[in-house]
């Protein structure tokens, strides 16, 4: 059966297909959102992305599949600055901590976009994993963030992020432990949905 | 000679503000900020607070005129009310790059100097109102049409050139508290009418034979909600019986298809759609004033995010009578919109283009026989989503007013 483009299911779906996208190529210098219905755009330059997404129904939740192409290269190698970024978090005296990124009015300090590309990043693993043909998820704000030191070449980061799923229109704090290494990529190793804030 | 007036007005600005002093002031408890609030009515102190006294966590700051420092000062020792000197000697200020700041958070003296491209508070955008009216009395006027659940007024601007009761256009933006985007372009919009009116052929033909209501803060408990407690606050601030959750989604508060599927019946939901429609006194005031009014031809309700400009029904599958008409005007209204910044949008009925809603304004306004009812979800596409920084404030406002303009026009040349 044909989907309308301009429609919400097909819409829901590609979101779903960017986020599992994003997850596995995304990184504090890469952001993969979706331009439109027949393409994922890579930092401002376009590429062409077919992708099928497969929902499994039944009364056991269980992530949607994913199947996916991409034209031409994104270029899997750390660029420099990955690299940049993974030695200054690393030299850190204090282990990096901060809250309300983007704030109220949408500003996001310089040296806090690696940071926000990777939860956008991890996040994607969230939304993947937990979209129905009922939902659509956008992370609507990082919360705080607070880096974890590691003994090994990983960075760590625990993040409490909120999760606007714009069907409900439920904002859903989430916390996820996310681990980055330049030549690694992105991995979240734990993540637990939080109860609503209460007003 | 040019050079000589400049010396003079440099002087001048000098002069209005030497040895001004601003002073942040503590208050430590409600008592003290009533106290303060009976300050901020001592007009002959002619005081320029910049923060208003709303509550003892927030620190207010007042410019105050060298001739009233010591009645202030007194004032304040008196109810020992604590504060200290922010600002010295307000006229260096002036001097050094500073002064850029000072005029930005200042009161705007005028609709001239006023910042559209930043967020403002409920108090600046109700100061603006008064502004505007006072500048183009022939031109605007406000109207309070009821009072939120908190007791906030509900106040919106109509644009007239006469008539008694002319066909209108009726725009609200800020329906749900934290589209920020919202607000701000409804202060834009309001800047822009008054700016074209006279200049622009086709909104001045617009304003000949139409009136524009424009109801910039549609939800203001929520809207000062957003500034003080929670950004992400959507609703009103109603208190729901026989539950801890406040508020009603007041886009599923209206008599269409009131409470089907697309809303909530759990108050803590944010799409919970009230006890019964037009719970919301926020939503009641335009009932009343849309059906007391009786000669609005456009009605368009403005919301964010996710760039979609929408018709009728979020309610039901069934297309809407007129749906080739009004298809064929999202998509002019979405060409001329995307003609500016490239910025693209999709359209089509609530229901099928973002999902099924019960109880939604435009629904009931197209139910009520306003034929072209819209609503547009600004931007973005969900990257910032309510979060949009302030530097596109200004560029979604001036491509929204593009689309708007279409719709007007359709409005103003297919009379019904």
């Amino acid at each position: 059966m044909e989907l309308q483009p301009s429609h919400y299911p097909a819409r829901r779906a590609a979101g779903v297909a960017s986020a599992c996208i994003n997850y596995r190529r995304g990184g504090p210098n890469r952001v993969l959102a979706l331009s439109n219905v027949r393409r994922a755009q890579l930092q401002g330059h376009a590429v062409n992305c077919t992708a099928e997404v497969l929902y499994h129904l039944g009364s056991q939740h269980s992530a949607p599949e994913v199947h996916f192409t991409v034209e031409g290269e994104l270029g899997k190698n750390p660029d420099e600055a990955d690299n940049k970024f993974y030695s200054r978090i690393k030299s850190l005296q204090e282990p990096l901590v901060a809250q309300n990124i983007p704030d109220s009015f949408g500003i996001v300090p310089p040296e806090m976009e690696p940071i926000r590309h990777l939860a956008f990043s991890a996040c994607d693993y969230i939304i993947w994993q937990n979209s129905t043909e009922n939902t659509w998820y956008n992370l609507a704000q990082i919360r705080d963030v607070r880096q974890v030191r590691r003994n090994d070449d990983y960075l760590e980061f625990d993040y409490t992020v909120l999760l606007h799923d714009f069907v409900s229109q439920e904002i859903i704090p989430w916390q996820m432990q996310v681990l980055w290494h330049p030549q690694h990529g992105v991995k979240v190793t734990q993540n637990s949905r939080q109860p609503k804030q209460e007003d | 000679m040019p050079s000589d007036q400049a010396a003079r007005s440099q002087a001048s600005i000098k002069e209005q503000l030497l040895r001004h002093q601003v002073l942040r002031i503590s208050m430590a408890n409600e008592a003290q900020v009533e106290k303060m609030r009976e300050l901020e009515t001592m007009d002959h102190l002619q005081l320029d607070f910049w923060v208003s006294p709303s509550h003892p966590e927030r620190p207010v700051d007042v410019r105050v005129p060298f001739t009233s420092l010591q009645a202030v000062k007194v004032f304040l020792e008196q109810n020992n009310i604590q504060y200290f000197i922010l600002i010295k000697d307000l006229q260096r200020l002036v001097d050094d790059e500073k002064a850029q700041m000072v005029r930005q958070r200042s009161r705007a003296l005028s609709v001239e100097t006023f910042n559209y491209a930043t967020y403002h508070t409920l108090n600046e955008i109700y100061d603006f109102m008064d502004l505007l009216v006072a500048e183009r009395p022939n031109l605007v006027s406000k109207i309070e049409i009821g009072y939120s659940s908190e007791g906030l007024p509900l106040n919106v601007l109509k644009f007239s050139t006469g008539g008694p009761n002319r066909p209108a256009i009726w725009i609200d933006t800020g329906i749900h508290s934290r589209e920020w985007v919202t607000q701000a372009t409804g202060v834009w919009f309001a800047k822009k009418i008054i700016s074209d009116y006279g200049k622009d052929e086709s909104l001045t033909a617009i304003l000949d034979k139409m009136d524009i209501f424009l109801e910039i803060i549609t939800n203001p408990d929520g809207f000062v909600f957003t500034h003080t407690q929670n950004r992400m606050w959507r609703k009103t601030r109603s208190i729901n019986a026989g539950s801890s959750c406040r508020g009603v989604d007041p886009n599923r508060n209206w008599d269409a298809g009131f409470g089907g599927l697309g809303s909530s019946r759990n108050p803590c939901s944010e799409t919970y759609h009230g006890p019964h429609a037009n719970s919301e006194p926020e939503v009641k005031a335009i009932v009343d004033f849309v059906k007391q009014h009786g000669n609005i031809k456009a009605f368009i309700s403005i919301h964010s995010y996710s760039q979609l400009l929408l018709y009728p029904y979020g309610y039901t599958k069934t297309p809407v009578p007129n749906q080739k008409e009004l298809d064929s005007i999202a998509t002019a209204a979405v060409t001329a919109l995307s003609s500016l910044y490239g910025t693209s949008y999709r359209y089509g009925s609530i229901i099928t283009t973002i999902y099924q809603a019960s109880g939604g304004t435009i629904d009931w306004t197209y139910n009520q026989g306003i034929k072209y009812s819209f609503t547009f979800e600004l931007r973005d596409a969900g990257r910032y989503g309510f979060m949009l920084p302030a530097n596109q404030i200004i560029p979604t406002a001036q491509e929204t007013w593009k689309a708007l303009m279409v719709i007007m026009e359709h409005a103003r040349d297919h009379p019904y």
